[in-house]
């Protein structure tokens, strides 16, 4: 499929350029590499992150590694990205 | 006041030592003191670099054990009348330096220099760590390619975090971006970051562009820095980064594909 999809994007012209997927892998690693550096974590972050698992753990039983807080730093702005992974059944407790 | 420059990357063999060479010539050549030490304790190559592989008699750490002057060991250029290189030891390793040593020298070298850059060694470990240590600036010399501009990022956080300067809490290490080895044909056609996507990731100035060419291997081949190397892209990217260095207002060159005429065209390019 993906030998597929990739062919019509080729026959479409937009196939994306490896030097741009090189920038988003770069931006997105990065970004997870600087956060855990220290001096460019904002010290409130863990506490935020135990936080959101209490809450989240209330309603959805999810584990701690399906929990990711992180704070990416842009020019102008920050942006502070919560990716929670739902287990494949949502076990809600009614 | 003496500036100390360390020429560093992290990733091996994007051009640090090359770099070293050239840039140190060239403020020697636009008239200032230079001294270019090589950190690559165990694997030195500047010397071959700069042509006096034959001159080599003492090393840096024969001036950190004390065992003879820094006058010593100091070996002359051979083109340049301002310019001195302190070689690395082949035979000793990385542990054989230490910070006291190390400031010492760098003391000492103050006292006669106007610029100090420092050869870097490829890696985190505590070569790479001595040579960026004293730095007042650092060239972040990056090949447009993934790896390379992580381990960047990665010295970049280094320098931050574990230098004199970061330290002590003074003024941070003044830091540039030198993109090597850059091919802006491939750029243009997105097969290559190009060096504003490398700018836009690490958000450091940028101070220079080298291109890819072979007359960096005909230099090295020669023993000669490859600035001194007439009709040369590469030469001349060096020579615009070290009047930038020193304050010129030069624009970068070699990131547009060069038109080629018909003729060379015909014949082959470059
Ligand atoms: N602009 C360039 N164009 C083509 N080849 C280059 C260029 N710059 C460097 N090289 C080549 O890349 C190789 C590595 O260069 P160099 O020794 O300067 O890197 P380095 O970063 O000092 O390596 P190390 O980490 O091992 O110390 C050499 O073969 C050199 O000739
Ligand atoms: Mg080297």
């Amino acid at each position: 499929m993906a030998v597929i999809s990739g062919l019509i994007d080729y026959l479409r012209g937009t196939e994306k350029k490896t030097a741009v997927i090189a920038k988003e892998r770069l931006q997105i690693i990065l970004a997870h590499e600087r956060a855990g550096r220290g001096s460019d974590t904002p010290d409130y972050l863990p506490a935020l992150q135990e936080e959101l698992m209490a809450v989240i753990a209330k309603y959805i039983h999810v584990d701690r590694d399906s929990l990711k807080v992180q704070l990416e730093k842009h020019d102008q702005y920050d942006v502070l990205e919560l990716n929670i992974m739902l287990p494949d059944k949502v076990n809600s407790r009614l | 006041m003496a500036k100390v420059i360390v020429v560093t990357s992290g990733k091996g063999g994007v051009g640090k030592t090359t770099t070293s060479a050239s840039f140190s010539t060239g403020l020697a050549m636009r008239g200032n003191r230079t001294v270019v030490i090589d950190f690559d304790v165990g694997l030195r190559n500047l010397d071959l670099i700069m042509g006096c592989e034959r001159r080599v008699v003492y090393d840096i750490i024969n001036v950190i054990n004390d065992e003879i002057s820094l006058k010593q060991a100091l070996i002359k250029d051979k083109n340049c009348d301002n310019l001195y290189i302190l070689p690395a030891s082949q035979t000793r390793d990385k542990d054989a330096l230490n910070i006291e040593g190390v400031e010492r020298i760098l003391n000492e070298l103050k006292e006669t220099f106007d610029y100090i850059v420092c050869d870097s060694p490829a890696g985190i470990e505590f070569g790479a760590f001595m040579a960026m240590y004293f730095a007042d600036e650092a060239l972040i010399v990056t090949n447009p390619e993934v790896s390379s501009v992580r381990d960047s990022d990665r010295i970049l956080g280094i320098l931050a975090a574990k230098s004199k300067r970061a330290v002590e809490g003074r003024e941070p290490v003044r830091e540039h971006l030198l993109v090597t080895r850059y091919d802006p044909k491939r750029a243009n056609a997105r097969e290559m970051m190009s060096v504003a996507d490398i700018q836009e990731i690490l958000r450091i100035p940028l101070l220079g562009v080298i291109p890819e060419s072979v007359s960096v291997l005909q230099a090295s081949n020669s023993g000669m820095p490859v600035i001194h190397m007439e009709k040369s892209d590469v030469a001349e990217a060096y020579r615009d980064l070290v009047g930038r260095f020193i304050g010129d207002d030069l624009p970068i060159r070699f990131v547009d594909e060069e038109k080629l005429g018909f003729l060379k065209r015909l014949l082959g390019g470059r």
